[in-house]
């Protein structure tokens, strides 16, 4: 499957793509061959966005595209033209301002490392909003697609619980 | 990792997707769907493909519709779009059963039903339902569009009827009868990972006995295995338990399978009686309308 044309590089293909990331227009020059996860990442700054297996397994690199959680490692730059991305950054300006959900992973010790956590919170808020009152195996579900190595999952359960309850309770904090 | 250097098109249509398959084929061409298969692979440099041609910028790839003829799924059909469809839902709910146990809910928003089928690995589980189904799958190519039966379409491990230049653009899925009932059991080590074991059963069912059936494998063979063995115990019988475990057993010790290390030859074979008979039974519940929705 592979010719030598290739083992010596295609010529890079630059083009500009425009995508509303965390609710600002972006306009960003991406090689065509650029995953998502790269442009967020090294284009636009977003570190939240983590790259943990790079093979669409872990889902450390999950953001929103367009209303839907991606593994931005396994997704074309070239592919979110027009669409919105959102990341965990627009979801607080900083520690004193944290999105309930966030609250509730801080008070549950829903993380440790913290390195799934940026993901985790995005699955999360996809899930509570298709879902505002999941029973523990619908969040187990709706989690699936992100792997965690330190908790064992329970207290991220547990968080997500308690951040159904304050979103039903207190509403979005934005 | 990063993949190998490729070039990227975009083409408009169907029509354009093929001819650029065409003109690059020396190139190793590959159409990217959902690239959630294809992606990773890329990254591994497993493939590495000259030219990606994208058929994320093609319109009219991702209908759901029923007419006379049955169910027409466009190839670029997520995963979850399937899965949240209330109509097959309620019309042809092993589409459900099947969709809904690939990878994980994440890959699910992404992935495409036409990708599972035209990737050709013998681990996605769309292809032993489509068989069952007795489903048709459209391709567009260099001389113009053609039907594959599903059943044909398989031919070995990432090898399927579409040739360098072929797109999948449509499966179509026959009407479900009311005498009829299918379903999709998965075992799996964990959430996300392949099948150690997969069966699409169908039962046509008529005065308490099983008029017709299929039984067909996932991830025990090269492509899709359809199981006759199996469907010789059913076939005549009186629809009961009994039955479908006789019909299970009978699948299972006629499988070709080997150790790996998702399990031994012995362990995956009790793992396919157990999961064949779960499908079985509730394929049966569906056809009687017992199944409770």
């Amino acid at each position: 499957m592979m010719s030598e044309a290739k083992r010596n590089g295609g010529s890079s293909v630059k083009t500009t793509i425009k995508a509303h990331v965390n609710g600002e227009d972006r306009e960003v020059e991406i090689d065509t061959r650029m995953i998502l996860a790269e442009m967020l990442r090294e284009q636009l700054r977003l570190t939240s966005v983590h790259i943990g297996c790079a093979t669409g397994n872990c889902g450390a690199c999950t953001v929103i595209l367009d209303g839907r959680t991606v593994k931005s490692c396994s997704v074309l730059a070239a592919d979110v033209d027009g669409q919105e991305i959102l990341t965990v950054e627009s979801l607080s300006a900083g520690p004193d301002d944290l999105h309930p959900i966030q609250e509730a992973f801080v008070e549950n010790q829903g993380l440790q490392c913290g390195f799934c956590t940026p993901a985790m919170v995005l699955s999360s808020l996809k899930l509570l909003e298709q879902n505002p009152n999941p029973s523990e195996d619908e969040i187990r579900h709706g989690i699936a697609g992100n792997l965690c190595r330190c908790t064992g999952y329970h207290f991220i359960v547990k968080s997500i619980q308690d951040a159904a309850h304050r979103l039903a309770t207190e509403g979005s904090a934005q | 990792m990063f993949p190998y250097s490729f070039t990227y098109l975009a083409p408009s249509s169907v029509r354009e997707a093929v001819e650029l398959l065409v003109r690059h084929e020396a190139d190793d061409a590959k159409v990217l769907a959902g690239g959630q298969s294809l992606i990773p692979l890329m990254k591994l440099r497993f493939a590495a493909p000259g030219y990606l041609v994208d058929l994320n910028t093609v319109d009219g790839l991702e209908g759901i519709e029923e007419d006379a003829e049955g169910l027409h799924i466009g190839a670029l059909v997520r995963e979850r779009d399937l899965e949240r469809s209330e109509f097959v839902a309620r019309r042809y709910p092993v589409l459900l059963d099947t969709s809904r146990v690939i990878a994980d809910p994440i890959v699910r928003n992404v992935a495409t039903v036409g990708g599972n089928l035209a990737h050709g690995d013998p681990a996605n589980d769309h292809p032993a339902t489509m068989v069952a189904l007795g489903a048709t799958v459209v391709v567009e190519g260099p001389a113009g569009r053609r039907m594959v039966a599903a059943e044909d379409f398989f031919h070995g491990l990432y090898e399927t009827s579409l040739g360098p230049a072929d797109v999948l653009c449509e499966i179509r899925v026959p009407r479900p009868s009311p005498s009829r009932g299918a379903a999709y059991e998965k075992f799996e080590r964990q959430v996300g990972d392949f099948a150690l074991v997969g069966t699409a059963a169908v039962v046509e069912v008529r005065d308490r006995h099983v008029a017709d059936a299929r039984i067909v494998l996932t991830n025990v063979g090269p492509t899709p295995h359809r199981s006759r063995d199996g469907e010789a115990v059913l076939v005549g019988a009186t629809a009961m338990d009994e039955t479908f475990w006789a019909a299970a057993q009978a699948a299972a010790s006629a499988l070709e399978v080997y150790d790996d290390l998702r399990g031994s030859a012995e362990y995956k074979r009790r793992v396919a009686s157990a999961i064949t008979f779960r499908a079985l039974r509730r394929a049966y519940a569906r056809a009687i309308g017992a199944d409770g929705g």
